[in-house]
């Protein structure tokens, strides 16, 4: 597995080789193959990819929460250098929460609606071990630390809006404090002003503890101002990774390229719309060879017969044939 | 202003709901609160022009929307299609030669098709509820043209399946093609892109763009994201709590506000490439105060950055501040 990041401290978890299929109906389908990467201490990683593209599978086996149906075809992920039981919910158990916790998409659909939202956050410290008013009191802190006054701790979740729900699912997340915190589209159910308030806590959180995040979106945009490194993913495969300063000023791969042009910038003129052609492939249709083939402006005949590997490139790396080689000196120019 | 390339305009129209008492407040006879979701908006579509109507949740866009497809019913102000006033038109058969006309994308593609019918009957149904068609062949010809506007080829292969054997991107595609077979002047498109992965965003809103220029379609699209807005409107109406507050081109809008909530939502959006120092995002404080209990003075003075005393006392009217653009600021000027 290649490692891109110069720093020496080990990494705090590693996913090496990681694969998952779902079961239905009788047929196995692969949903994220043999997915490698490192995360640091402290580090902000971002998953982008569309519906599909394995993104939440991927965060999920992390956090040991994939559902009944997924099995681990392959491949481990390690956590401080031993492996994690991420198919046994019962040996997971101690490790969520209070070393990797999760900040889920529909906070709304999250919460427990007929609960306060004070008992909400304490419950998980009370799972790992805090007495009934420690874990109150470590509630109330954690209330004013994403925002809310500790007196709407008393709330019902329909009480607040959706931006304050979010900063709910925020708080619980924090309250073991963990070491890894994974968002699953924190904000895409939010409208832009509550996006960026919550996107602003979240990097404040994170520089404040010291956090390691996963930031799950399909919104390259929201990757730019808060994360350090971005990984895209496509139909189950990591397809580049990259600083978010080298993506984002250079993609590589044909996909990330097209889209980056998706996103309307206002700031650098006129409109243009530039579609992806045709639909993201199913699991159950996924195409022979590089699976962004039939869509790619820049695909050869390679491209339909193999798949191409994630190799390193320049400081990242990445998945395409035109950048087979491992020099990045010869660059191939990809002008679609 | 008599207009006659105007085919929608709303005059300070309103919408408010009555709020749920409890039993006290009746024994006590205290007034029933009233939620003011639109609350006197002007607002004009010529033929042929895409206005996007942008705002936070809760800022009223959506009702506004409902006003002009008729599912809410305004309590003032005016609602005048294609010259005629339909403010207090009400009923089926009355209202049909107008739903004819105006149609409606609705945001969740997942929620709007009925899971049991397939794509065809989807599509049909308007046709068959309208009474627009006299027989099979001509249901299945405006059927076909419709799913092949909207990007589905061929047509014939979409017929028999169902909403669950189309990615998000298709079954969108199948809404678009549910309002479009009747062929309508106008067309209200509420946050049409918001569920669809971004690779296929850019599709349906170059469908949008070609039923404007093809059939001088209007449109009014309804979004909370400014750049999405910029991407494809003519104009830009940005609303806070109930009111217009900018309305201008849709570059104006975008690359020089002149309300300080317009400038909010820019700086709110996160950019791929933000200039170098602009310090990246910058949220706007607390959240739009309840329709219940609209703030005095100018709505938006307790989130205002540059909020003055007069902004507390009096409420500013939209003065013009460029051509065709107008803002509702003391600053302003």
């Amino acid at each position: 597995m290649s490692n891109t990041s110069k720093n020496t401290t080990p990494p705090l978890l590693i996913v090496d080789g990681l694969t998952v299929d779902y079961g239905t109906k009788g047929v196995s389908l692969r949903a994220i193959h043999d997915v490698s990467f490192e995360l640091r201490a402290g580090e902000a990683v971002a998953l982008v990819g569309e519906s599909g593209s394995g993104k939440t599978t991927t965060a999920m086996a992390i956090a040991g929460l994939l559902s009944p149906n997924a099995r681990v075809a392959g491949g481990e992920v390690r956590y401080r250098g031993s492996p994690l039981p991420i198919d046994d919910d019962a040996a997971m158990r101690p490790h969520r929460w209070s070393e990797t916790s999760v900040v889920f998409q529909g906070a709304m659909n999250a919460l427990n609606p007929v609960h306060r939202i004070v008992n909400q956050i304490a419950e998980p410290c009370v799972l790992h071990g805090m007495s009934r008013a420690e874990a109150m009191a470590r509630a109330r802190e954690l209330l004013e630390l994403v925002g809310i006054p500790a007196d709407r701790g008393a709330a019902y979740p329909h009480q607040l809006s959706g931006g304050m729900r979010q900063r709910v699912m925020i708080a619980m997340a924090l309250a073991c404090r963990p070491s890894i915190v994974i968002g699953d589209e924190p904000t895409t159910a939010l409208d832009v002003i509550n996006q960026a308030q919550v996107l602003k806590l979240l990097v404040d959180l994170r520089t404040k503890f010291n956090l390691a995040l996963i930031l799950i979106t399909h919104d390259l945009s929201v990757v730019a101002e808060s994360c350090d490194r971005v990984m895209i993913m496509y139909s189950g495969r990591i397809v580049e990774d990259g600083s978010v300063a080298d993506i984002f000023a250079e993609p590589k791969h044909p996909y990330t390229r097209l889209l980056m042009d998706s996103i309307p910038n206002p700031a650098e003129g006129k409109r243009m719309l530039r579609p992806i052609p045709g639909d993201p492939p199913t699991l159950m249709k996924r195409p022979l060879g590089c699976a962004f083939h039939p869509r790619c402006p820049s695909a050869m005949a390679i491209c339909a017969t193999e798949a191409p590997h994630l190799n390193a490139y320049g400081k990242g790396r990445v998945a395409c044939h035109l950048h087979n080689s491992l020099a990045p000196a010869d660059k191939v120019s990809v002008n679609a | 202003m008599p207009d006659n390339a105007d085919i929608l305009r709303l005059e300070n129209l309103q919408v408010s709901f009555p709020m749920q008492s409890g039993v006290f407040d009746s024994i006590l006879g205290r007034p029933k609160g009233v939620v003011r979701a639109v609350d006197g908006i002007n607002l004009n579509v010529n033929r042929g022009e895409i206005v996007a109507l942008v705002g936070e949740s809760g800022s009223g866009k959506t009702t506004v929307g409902r006003v002009i497809t008729k599912l809410v019913q305004p309590t003032g102000g005016r609602l005048l299609f294609d010259g005629e006033d339909m403010t207090t038109t009400h009923g089926f058969s009355t209202l049909r030669p107008y739903r004819h006309r105006v149609q409606m994308i609705f945001q969740d593609a997942y929620q709007a098709l009925n899971p049991r019918h397939t794509v065809f009957d989807a599509v049909a149904e308007p046709l068959r509820s309208l009474r627009l068609v006299e027989n099979r062949a001509q249901l299945t010809e405006r059927v076909s043209e419709a799913l092949s506007t909207a990007g589905l080829n061929p047509p014939q292969e979409f017929f028999a399946r169902f909403p669950h054997e189309l990615s998000g991107g298709q079954r969108q595609r199948v809404v678009v093609a549910g309002a479009l077979v009747v062929k309508p002047d106008f067309i209200v498109a509420d946050e049409p892109v918001s569920m669809l992965d971004v690779s296929i965003r850019a599709q349906i809103l170059q469908a949008l763009i070609d039923l404007r220029d093809k059939y001088r379609l209007a449109l009014l699209f309804i979004t909370h994201d400014l750049p999405l807005a910029w991407l494809i409107a003519d104009r830009i109406a940005v609303m806070y709590l109930g009111r217009v507050v900018e309305i201008g081109s849709a570059d104006d809008i975008t690359l020089y506000p002149r309300h300080p909530y317009t400038v909010a939502l820019r700086n709110s959006t996160p950019q791929v490439r933000r200039d170098a120092g602009s310090g990246g995002i910058q949220a706007l404080q607390g959240e739009v105060p309840s329709a219940a209990r609209v703030p005095k003075g100018c709505r938006f003075h307790p989130r205002c950055p540059l909020a003055f005393d007069r902004c507390r006392q009096e409420e500013p009217s939209a003065i013009e501040v460029g051509p065709q653009h107008l803002s509702a600021c003391w600053l302003a000027k």
